[in-house]
Parts: C-alpha cells; structure tokens; sequence
C-alpha cells in the first residue's frame, strides 16, 4: 500500500543475446515489456489468472547447460556458456524468469510460431475491420500485422456465429469475432466472482455464452468490453459511435466515490465518447465501475446549467458577482463545500470563508459500499477539504448543524457549491429561508431556489486534484473546453474572494505552489508535478490514522 | 565596384524589300487564314461537352451496389484520410427491418462531402475498404450558397447510382448465413 521503495529482488535474464536485469517473480511477458520488448499474447492478462490457451506468446528457452555429473557448466569452444535451448517453443506468460534464463524471440520457430497461431485465428475471422469497435486498439489487428503472415491458405467458407448477442443490459458480443482466449470467463469467475460468462460448443464452433438463466448484468459487466483483446464484447453505449483513432485521450478521475478510480476520458472535438479505466495498481488495478463510465453524460445533460442567473433571470457574469457581493456583504455567511471539489477549490474556497468570515460546512454523500470500487462516501474529495484545512474535521462541519444556524437566525445567506442542500440534510423550510448563493454545474431544487447562480464546469471540462480514500493525490485534466456560458469554479471562487480583499491568484501553478507551502499535511507532494499514477500522502496518512472515515474497505482499501 | 566592359555592336541596316514591311504582312496573315480554316481545338463549352478520359477524378459520391445495399458502412477511413478535411461521417447502425439487416450492421447515419473544400485527390476512394466512395466524371458543380455545396448522404447517393460489386461479398454472407439457419 505505502510506497516503501523496497528494491525488488532483480534477475539478470538474456533476450535475444542481450542481458538485462528484470524483477524476479514475474513471467517472461512481463519482464520482457519491462525493457521495452513486445510479446505478443492475447490470453494473459497481469489481473487476471494464466490461461495459456493463446500459444500467441511462444518463445524459444534455453538455460546454461551444466555437467550432469559433476554441475560444472558446459563451455563452448570460445568459453561462453552453452545454452540448452528446449526443442519447442514454450508460453511466455506461463515461464517464470529465473537466473540466466535464455529467450529468443524473433528466431525463425518463434516466428513460425506466431504465424501459424495468427493464421488460425484468422481462419474464421470475419475481417469486419471497417464496422468493428475494436479496430484501431484490436491486438489481432495489430499482431495480424505484425506478426502474421499476410495471406490466408484457407479456401473453406468461415464458420456463421451469433453477432451483435445481447449478452447483458451493456454489453454486446459478436462470436464471429472471438479468439476465445476466455479472459472475460476469467473476469466474471475471478474478479466479479460470479461465474456469468462460459464457452459451449468444441473445436472451431466454440462460442462464448452466458451460462442458462444468467446475463452479464452488475455494475463491472463492462469490464469484459476492456479485458477483450479483439472486438468481440463491444459496449452497447459505444457501439457505431466513433472510431477510436479520432479520440483524443485524457487522462481524470472518476468522480463516482472516494476510490478515485483512474480514468482514460476519450474525445473529440469537444464531445466525449467513453470513458474507460487507466491502469493503477494502488487503487482500481484495471477495472471500473459501469456507472462511473456513464458519468461523461452530465456534460450534455437536460438541467445542465448554461447560464448565470440573478432571481431566476439570466444575467451576465458581473452582475452576478455583483449580486452575490452584496449578499454576502450584509453578513452570517455560511459556506457549504463539497466534496465533488477539487483540492485546488477546496484551498481557494478556504480563502473565501476567511475573507468573508464564513463557517464553512462540508456536505456527505454516503451510500452502500459495494466491495469492489464503489465506496460509502461518494465524493472524490472530501479528504481533500482535511488536508486544504478548509475544515477541521467532518463532524463539525456537518449540514444539520447549519439547518440549527439558519433557524437559530445567525446564517442568512448561504454559499453552496454544487450541491443539493435538502439532499444533504436541510429541510425545505430552513432552505427558503436561507438566501442561497449556488455555484455548480446543474439545475437542482437548490438551484431553483437560489437568489444567485453561477453556472460552472464539470470534472472534464476543467483541471485538478482529487485525494482518494489511501489519501492518495490523484490529477485530472481537461478532456473538453468549457461548455458556452460556463466559468471555472476557481474563477467565480477567486472573483468572489477578490472582492472582499483577498487578493488570490487562481492560476492552476500558483495556486498549488500556495497549496504546498501552506498546507503541511502535503508533505513533499509537489501539486504541479503528481505523477499519472498519482502520490500517496505519508504524512496525512500518518496524521489520520486514528480518525473514524465511512469507508469500511475496496479493492485497495482495507480499514 | 569594378567597370563593365561592353562590347557595342552595330546594328545592319534593313535590305530594301525589308523597308516594305510587306512580306512581314502577308507571312502573319497566312498564320492567321490558316487557323480560320483549321478545325477548332476548343469547345463551345455550356453546349459542347469534353468526352472525359477514364480514371478521371470528379466529384466524389456513394455508390450502391446491385441489389440495393449501401456500400458503405461507416468505417470513416476516409474522413481519417481526407487531407482537406471535406468528409463528415456519422456513424449508425442499420435498421434491423431493413431486408439487408441478416449480413450488414453498419451504415452512415448521415455523410456529407463539403466540395468546397474537396481538392479531389481521390484519396477517399483509395483508402475506402468496401468501394463505397466513387470518384464521377462529374467535374462542374455549382449552386447558389455555400450550404448548397455541402453535399448530404441522399444528394452523394443520387449522384453516386450503382457501381455493381463484383465480390458479391455481402451476397456471400447472406448465403452462409442462409445455410446456417
């Protein structure tokens, strides 16, 4: 979990007559990828259990031979070592690295190999490039081209198979195109642990199906679309929508729970398509959830907020500002944080409370855990406002105590952000009499009943920080330029806070250089430099391990 | 800076039937009776029209192909290729009523061809997996907006017609399908 650098145990292996020094323990797909060299290999998965069903990765193996006699090595006439090379080829998922291990890969039986395995494959291969999802991230389509032979020596008719199956609510399979190297079987039975998904029928007929009465329901079924290497589980939302090599990639952090789970967000021109999950072994390995990948939805959504309002009629930015200042002028202002902030927001929104002498109150959003990426607390970033010092701690920020403020008469306007405030525990009476001051993307009761709104901009149409349940510092990037009539947050935050003598400078570089120097449970974490994976927070770790969170345990996350 | 040294030549004096002037006259007027008798090389072009070579690159349109089916389905390849950026594609999926909806899955939602920004390269047709995409003989389009020019799925297929397929290639599939069932 911590990110102790303990050195890991290195063996020193030879790969096509050149040695390197590999990590000891992991197979010879994988020590090879870590010097840069490509195995290709449709079955193996790093997440899932070894199938070796494939024959994709062959590769020749040989050790030092050595006396039987007496275990002196066997030297060649020039005094190296001789190898014994293994009459056949052997798996590389399923070869261990070990001391002074030998491996060709490009030798003529490797890639012999390689062809005859592509060229089966390809035998009842539909070659439906041009109307496949796949192409263009398809590993067939890129070893068929890499490795394979070119031409088909098949003249039979190929073998009629189920497309476009409805196997689940979100998933779609096209059998034609299976090279049944049964990861999704894997998935379902090792991650999902529910066996859903099985092959029926033998030989070349072999399908993928779900097993009698079952379908590819639950909220990871979309996972099989991810650990598919060819286009035979598709994504029903995705499917027909766009070619993957028009997509351009960002890198976020879904927003749906404290697990902050990593995200790939995949655009074009301002539009995004999917959302799919990013590798990071200390937090959602290779998974996500299928609710997180609808999230990209709210950008275009019906109460999607276009326009800043003023008593519920559009005014421009200004006269917003203006509005809202002499709300807050007249005193008992109360801030409502949330944790759907990024920390950059969170820390320029500490420095409105103290400019403005406001409480500031943080909303929960808990619900059920669901064991795997899911967690009780469904904010990315509620940590995020402990570490800013925004508050001090969750229960003496909590929304019931600001429902006693506003009765008791000591808070009149209310500053939310991007939150319901009766979902979050006002009553409906205690928000009329409130003047509220709504600062989010969406149209919600609260909006509805604000004196002000200023519409602002979603997760993927902005930048920043969000700290997950390990207390780890994840980044997000824009994926999308800011819908029309939309401000960054840190933008109606800052001209807030400037007007009451603040004097914040919202620049992303700025603001997180004052973050480091200001917050101490930082640590060294350098915010304009969190690497893709993102930093785990010692010191926070360190400073919170006695207090009581919501999370009871994830994927990576134990209490 | 250094001088130049030039070499002056003296100009002959004209011979006596050069002063006349007219044998120049009559030599540039046989030029000129010669063409009027010649046949002419150019077109009286709204009324004559040039026979087009073949291979010739016009406006590029969709074609289908004998029986009817869309050719293309939307692989966008040549949107991707389109080095002046003139084709749009939105992708969609067949109509599962549709007759041909048993072999195909895929085809354009709505395909558009700005020809005014197409620099008929024929790289469409080039790249185009299913011969979907046809460069005509068709060289002089006009209209009265730029909106007009933008060319829409039904307009590429009405100029397209039918370029008859010679793999029969979805006729195969349908087959196999039929046998299957």
């Amino acid at each position: 979990m911590s990110d102790v650098s303990t050195k890991p145990e290195l063996v020193s292996i030879n790969i096509d007559g050149k040695v390197y020094q590999v990590a000891a323990k992991q197979n010879v797909v994988e020590a090879a990828k870590s010097v840069g060299i490509e195995i290709p290999h449709y079955c193996y998965h790093p997440k899932l259990s070894l199938a070796g069903s494939c024959r994709m990765c062959l590769v020749e193996i040989g050790m030092p031979m050595r006396d039987r006699a007496t275990g002196a090595p066997i030297l060649n006439e020039d005094g190296s070592p001789k190898i014994g090379w293994m009459p056949k080829p052997a798996i590389a998922c399923g070869t261990t690295v070990s001391p002074n291990l030998h491996i060709k890969t490009k030798s003529p039986m490797v890639k012999a190999s390689r062809e005859g395995v592509t060229e089966f494959l390809l035998a009842n291969h539909p070659l439906d490039c041009p109307i496949c999802d796949q192409a263009g991230e398809c590993t067939l389509q890129e070893f068929s081209s890499e490795y394979g032979r070119g031409v088909s020596r098949y003249r039979d008719v190929k073998n009629v198979k189920p497309r476009a199956k409805s196997i689940g609510p979100r998933v779609s399979l096209n059998n034609e195109r299976c090279v049944l190297c049964r990861r999704c079987v894997r998935f379902c039975r090792e991650v999902l642990k529910k066996p859903v998904l099985g092959a029926v029928q033998r030989g070349s007929l072999t399908q993928i199906d779900c097993f009698p009465g079952m379908t590819l329901d639950g909220n990871y079924s979309m996972n099989v679309v991810d650990v598919c290497p060819v286009g035979a589980m598709t994504s029903k939302d995705f499917r027909f929508k766009m070619r993957v090599w028009f997509l351009k990639q960002t890198k976020s952090i879904c927003t749906e729970s404290s697990v902050g789970v990593n995200t790939t967000v995949w655009s074009r021109e301002g539009k995004i398509y999917r959302i799919t999950p990013r590798r990071n072994d200390a937090v959602n390995d290779t998974w996500m959830s299928d609710s997180g990948r609808m999230v990209y939805k709210i950008v275009d959504s019906d109460n999607r907020l276009h326009d800043n309002y003023r008593a519920k009629s559009t005014v421009v930015f200004e006269e917003a500002v203006d509005a809202a200042v002499a709300l807050i002028s007249e005193g008992a202002v109360a801030i409502v944080a949330s944790g759907k902030q990024s920390v950059e927001e969170q820390f320029a929104l500490k420095k409105l409370a103290e400019a403005t002498q406001a409480k500031v109150y943080l909303t929960a959003n808990l619900d059920d855990n669901d064991g795997l990426l899911i967690s009780e607390d469904r904010s990315p970033n509620r940590r995020g406002a402990l570490l800013t010092g925004l508050v001090k701690d969750f229960d003496s920020a909590r929304i019931e105590d600001l429902g006693k403020a506003i009765d008791a008469g000591t808070v009149k306007t209310v500053i939310c952000f991007d939150d319901d405030l009766c979902a979050a525990g006002l009553t409906e009476a205690q928000q009329k009499v409130a003047r509220i001051i709504y600062v989010g993307t969406h149209m919600v009761p609260t909006s509805e009943a604000a004196k002000v709104v200023f519409a602002t901009r979603t997760v993927f149409e902005k930048a920043g920080s969000f700290i997950n349940q390990n207390f780890r510092l994840q980044r997000f990037d824009a994926a999308i330029p800011g819908t029309a009539g939309t401000m960054d947050d840190l933008e109606v935050i800052a001209t807030l806070a400037n007007r009451f003598g603040a004097k914040l400078d919202v620049t992303l570089r700025t603001l997180r250089n004052a973050i480091g120097a200001e917050c101490p449970l930082f640590g060294n974490a350098d915010l304009n430099k969190i690497p893709d994976e993102g930093v785990e927070l010692t010191e926070a770790v360190a400073a919170f391990a006695g207090t009581a969170f919501p999370e009871t345990g994830s994927l990576h996350y134990k209490k | 800076m250094s001088f130049q040294q030039y070499k002056v030549l003296k100009r002959k004096p004209l011979r006596w039937w050069e002063k006349l002037y007219l044998p120049q006259i009559l030599m540039g007027l046989k030029t000129t009776f010669g063409i009027m008798i010649r046949k002419p090389v150019t077109l009286k072009y709204p009324e004559e029209r040039p026979v087009i070579p073949k291979g010739y690159r016009g406006v590029p349109t969709l074609v289908k192909d004998q029986e009817g089916r869309e050719k293309c389905v939307s692989c966008q390849l040549c949107e991707f290729v389109c080095p002046a950026k003139a084709i749009r594609v939105t992708p969609g999926e067949v109509d599962p009523d549709s007759p041909h909806a048993r072999v195909q899955e895929k085809a354009p939602a709505e395909f558009q061809i700005n020809m005014l920004r197409c620099i008929y390269c024929g790289m469409c047709q080039e790249v185009c997996p299913e011969s979907a995409i046809h460069l005509q003989d068709i060289y002089s389009l006009n209209g009265y907006s730029r909106e007009s020019l933008v060319l829409n799925k039904e307009q590429l297929y009405k100029i397209g017609g039918t370029l008859p397929d010679k793999e029969l290639k979805w006729a195969k599939k349908d087959n196999a399908v039929a046998e299957k069932h």
